[in-house]
């Protein structure tokens, strides 16, 4: 068995897999199932001050795709609407009950210092292991100045972390929202004002659908709708980006990174790892499946880790940055070319017309109704791999490396590049 | 010591028949109907396109159930079919459709595409408007002969082209096959009538039942009064089976008894046997031999003179059988009724294999089942007297059917025919595809 346990900010887990700060953490109720099922740490619903804010109905909107219910999720949802002294009550309480889990707090609340001095210092006093700064909520808070305001304004964010700093002991957590143009400016802002970890990302701004009925934006409420946050499966590669481009800059170096955004089994906690993570959280995942999930997550992640020799964690972490290079540093010489396997072959056809009519002709068919063939026309193929993610069947279409003597050549080499560095 | 036979109504408790007559396959809910259309992987020129005799636009219209279009999938499959509602029921998609979906190749299980249409045309059904309109009228003028699947699909083509029809049937009821042959259960909640009310309401179209051909009006009559004839009488006739003691009281021809269940209000006022025997080997076998143990027969059989492989009716449908507790019994092959004081007693049968040179040899070894009725399920014949009454020119037949060419055109230049009356599968969505074509190749004959 693997060693799951992992460390991030200091703060020490039974196993990377946090909860995010979101409905699942809002009570300790909750959070204590939550542990009870295994998660290694939790975030609690953002706190903000008094009186507690309120929150419509409804609040959700899902993306259902071919039936498959919660690819994407979204919420209208603002921070914690129950009472400040509540919440403390019961982190103080979960925290002495379950000491080897992680659990911060999140907190918002308006850009003021004096606001900052006095939150922070209730929350030390309930044993928490640390604070995340909710700079990331892209709607409701957003409008009061908190929120994604806050995050998508790169001095505030130092600012307001430069507070929680020098007002606290404990590790702080930043928490980034994806909306802004460069995920760069905000976490070198954090790091500048001393984050000792940024988590992302919180949600994508987004209006899940439209009621074509009564023409509302959805979720909606009596009749009308507002933006909201997107999160889910969906956003994972988008969080999957973020993360890396932090993770790589030289500038946010020593910063700890907690991964959020789709994560829903071991194999993607285990890819926002690869790629520089340290820990990971989780909210729809939870939401759409309760906290069982974490079994598999545990169980799987272990598996993996035997399988593949690692002992832990660090044996993997950040080991596919190293791959992650700039477009200009990949090889233009490598040629892959598609292999049918007619074995597996059930001959639907979606390679050749995806091929045919989007992308280089490079697949002929020949013969009658179901005993047809499908076969690659190796001189037009160019190796983009389309077939290969329309084919239905898993393995039926491969790419093959072509063994063209050429040797590694990356753009800026490339004499067929106009911008190339004279020589 | 004589025995009386044990034929009987009302063998089962009362309540029992509703659900034995029942759907025997419910329609999928909206629910299920997403999750099976998200599995249809819309296939590049599909196998099911080319599998089914229609040739109806299958992932298309899965497309349109998927994306919640209903409307515009149900029209699809009326497009290329207008009996969609009847064959999404009857068809043996196993053999067709479904039985190429590449799912199956991929996990032996296809898109079950007779329930997702069935999910369409219900829904457009259910709406209640009419969705076709006719063209500017031609003019032209067209008979019919047979309200089957065959003649009111040619006569509904005919009628959107704006020709006037005249459909004459023999019965009292419209429908053929599809109000007095199939299985009950396949069809129930006079499901035959309202589709073809849905059919006939686009206009043009004059259903005259009670009018048969040969005895109503001749060939050369309608001939002279129609500037085209379409013939769909399907097989009217029965094939004979010749054995002794085909007299005998309770001996029966299937489909005569299955017209009688298709008509029936109530099937628990229709009697039939205890034990029953089943001579053949094809659908019509299968549907006299389930429908009377859910009528409450004990015990019956099917006896078939060669295999399982040869036989008529599809693996699904020897099954569906079984399922139903009718026993099949191979090579088996019929030598005579035997009766008591003129009712059947039993049915004997000599045992049978097939020999060297393929064809089947009798072993001479006899074996006997007792019954207290008997069913012959060899066949249907098409009627060819009809065709020649009045004396006039009659079309060609070829092998006891009307012999026609790719349209559907017969040895007469302004007669057609199609459906069980001509060479081909006798399947309801044949006969479609027959009237479908006809009417387009008459059309073309009128305008040309
Ligand atoms: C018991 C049974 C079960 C079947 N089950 C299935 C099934 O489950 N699935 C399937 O696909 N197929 C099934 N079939 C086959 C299918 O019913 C036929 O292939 C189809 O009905 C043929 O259509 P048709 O229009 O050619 O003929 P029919 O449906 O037979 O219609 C012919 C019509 O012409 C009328 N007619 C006949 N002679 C005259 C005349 N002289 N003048 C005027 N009208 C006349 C008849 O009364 C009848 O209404 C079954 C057949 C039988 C017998
Ligand atoms: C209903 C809902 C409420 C949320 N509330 C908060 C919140 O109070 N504070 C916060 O920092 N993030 C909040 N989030 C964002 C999540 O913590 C998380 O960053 C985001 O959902 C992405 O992760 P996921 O894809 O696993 O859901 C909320 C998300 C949801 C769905
Ligand atoms: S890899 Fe691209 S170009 Fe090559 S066959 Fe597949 S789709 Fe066509």
């Amino acid at each position: 068995m693997a060693d799951l346990r992992c460390e991030i900010a200091g703060i020490k887990s039974p196993n990377p897999f946090w909860l995010a700060s979101a409905p699942p953490t809002d009570k300790a109720y909750n959070v204590e199932r939550a542990f009870r099922a295994g998660w290694g740490g939790a975030v609690w619903k953002t706190l903000g001050e008094d009186p507690p804010i309120v929150n419509t109905a409804s609040r959700y909107g899902a993306m259902s795709y071919n039936g498959q219910r919660v690819v994407g999720f979204n919420n209208i949802e603002l921070i914690t609407d129950r009472p400040l002294d509540v919440n403390l009550r019961e982190i103080k309480q979960v925290k002495r009950d379950w000491p080897d889990r992680a659990l911060v707090v999140s907190l918002m609340v308006p850009c003021e210092e004096d606001s900052w001095r006095r939150i922070l210092r209730s929350v030390e006093d309930t044993g928490a292991d640390g604070v995340e700064l909710n700079f990331g909520c892209p709607h409701g808070m957003s409008e009061r100045g908190m929120g994604s305001a806050v995050g998508q304004v790169p001095d505030y964010v130092e600012m307001v972390t430069r507070w929680a700093k020098s007002h606290s002991r404990m590790p702080v957590f930043v928490k980034l929202t994806p909306n802004v143009t460069n995920i760069l400016a905000p976490a070198r802002a954090a790091r500048a004002g001393g984050a000792d970890a940024v988590s992302l990302i919180n949600t994508v701004t987004s209006i899940m659908s439209v009621d074509l009925d009564s023409m509302a934006p959805t979720p909606t409420v009596d009749g009308k709708g507002s933006h909201g946050g997107y999160c889910g499966p969906a956003v994972k590669p988008i969080a999957l980006h973020l993360v890396a481009q932090i993770a790589r800059d030289p500038d946010c170096r020593g910063m700890a990174i907690s991964g959020i955004g789709g994560i829903e089994t071991w194999r993607d906690a285990a890819e926002f790892i690869a790629l520089g993570a340290d820990a990971i959280q989780v909210c729809t995942g939870a939401m759409h499946y309760g906290f069982k999930i974490v079994d598999d997550m545990i169980g799987g992640l272990n598996n993996w880790l035997d399988g593949k020799g690692h002992g832990g964690l660090g044996d993997f972490h950040g080991a596919a940055l190293t791959n992650l290079v700039d477009w200009q540093d990949l090889n233009i010489n490598y040629e892959l070319v598609a292999r049918i396997d007619q074995a597996s072959c059930i001959k639907c056809g979606l390679c050749h017309i995806a091929c045919e009519d989007t992308a280089h002709q490079a697949i002929a068919v020949s013969g009658p109704g179901p005993d047809r063939r499908f076969e690659v026309v190796d001189e037009d193929c160019v190796g983009c791999n389309l077939c290969q993610h329309v084919c239905p069947v898993e393995g039926c279409i491969g790419m093959q490396a072509v063994d063209n003597g050429k040797p590694y050549m990356n753009w800026t080499q490339d004499p067929r590049n106009p911008m190339r560095a004279a020589e | 010591m004589t025995r009386k036979p044990d034929i009987k109504a009302g063998r089962l408790p009362a309540g029992v028949y509703v659900g034995n007559f029942a759907d025997i396959q419910p329609p999928l809910d909206r629910a299920a109907a997403l999750v099976e259309a998200s599995r249809c992987y819309f296939c590049h020129d599909a196998p099911c396109i080319q599998a089914c005799p229609t040739g109806i636009d299958i992932p298309g219209f899965i497309r349109g159930i998927a994306t919640g279009n209903l409307r515009g999938a149900a029209m699809k499959i009326l497009a290329e079919n207008i009996f969609g509602g009847a064959c999404a029921r009857v068809c043996p998609t196993e053999v067709l459709c479904e039985g190429v979906c590449v799912r199956q190749a991929q996990e032996g299980r296809p898109v079950p595409i007779g329930r997702l249409q069935r999910h369409a045309t219900d829904f457009l059904q259910a709406a209640g408007s009419q969705p076709f309109t006719r063209a500017a009228d031609s003019g032209r003028r067209v008979a019919v002969v047979g309200a089957g699947p065959a003649g009111l699909a040619c006569a509904h083509r005919l009628a959107v082209l704006g020709h006037r029809v005249t459909v004459y049937e023999a019965r009292r009821r419209p429908g053929g096959l599809n109000e007095y042959g199939i299985a009950a259960y396949k069809v129930p909640d006079d499901f035959a009538q309202r589709e073809i009310d849905f059919i006939t309401a686009v206009g043009g179209i004059d259903l005259r039942c009670g009018k048969a051909l040969g005895g109503d009006f001749d060939l050369a009559e309608l001939r002279g009064k129609f500037d085209a004839v379409f013939l769909a009488m399907g097989q009217a006739g029965v094939r004979a089976l010749e054995v002794e003691g085909g007299e005998l009281d309770g001996v029966e021809d299937a489909i005569e008894f299955i017209a009688r269940l298709r008509q029936a209000d109530d099937p628990a006022t229709l009697p039939v046997g205890r034990r029953v025997v089943v001579v053949g080997g094809g659908n019509t076998a299968i549907d006299i031999a389930v429908q009377c143990k859910r009528l409450g027969a004990e015990e019956v059989t099917i006896a078939y003179r060669r295999g399982p492989e040869q036989m008529g009716a599809t693996r699904h449908e020897q099954e569906f059988a079984q399922i139903n507790g009718v026993r099949i019994r191979h090579w088996l092959r019929p030598l005579r009724f035997a009766g008591d004081n003129g009712a059947v007693a039993s049915a004997q049968f000599e045992y049978t294999h097939m020999g060297d040179d393929g064809r089947l040899v009798g072993s001479g070894e006899t074996t006997e089942i007792p019954c207290d009725m008997a069913f012959r399920a060899v066949g249907q014949a098409v009627q060819s007297a009809p065709l020649r009454e009045g004396g006039g020119e009659a079309p060609t037949m070829s092998a006891g059917r009307i012999q026609v060419d790719g349209d559907g055109l017969t040895s007469l230049p302004d007669v057609w025919a199609g459906g069980d009356c001509v060479a081909g599968e006798d399947l309801t969505v044949q006969a479609v595809q027959d009237g479908k074509l006809a009417a387009t190749a008459i059309d073309r004959h009128l305008r040309g």
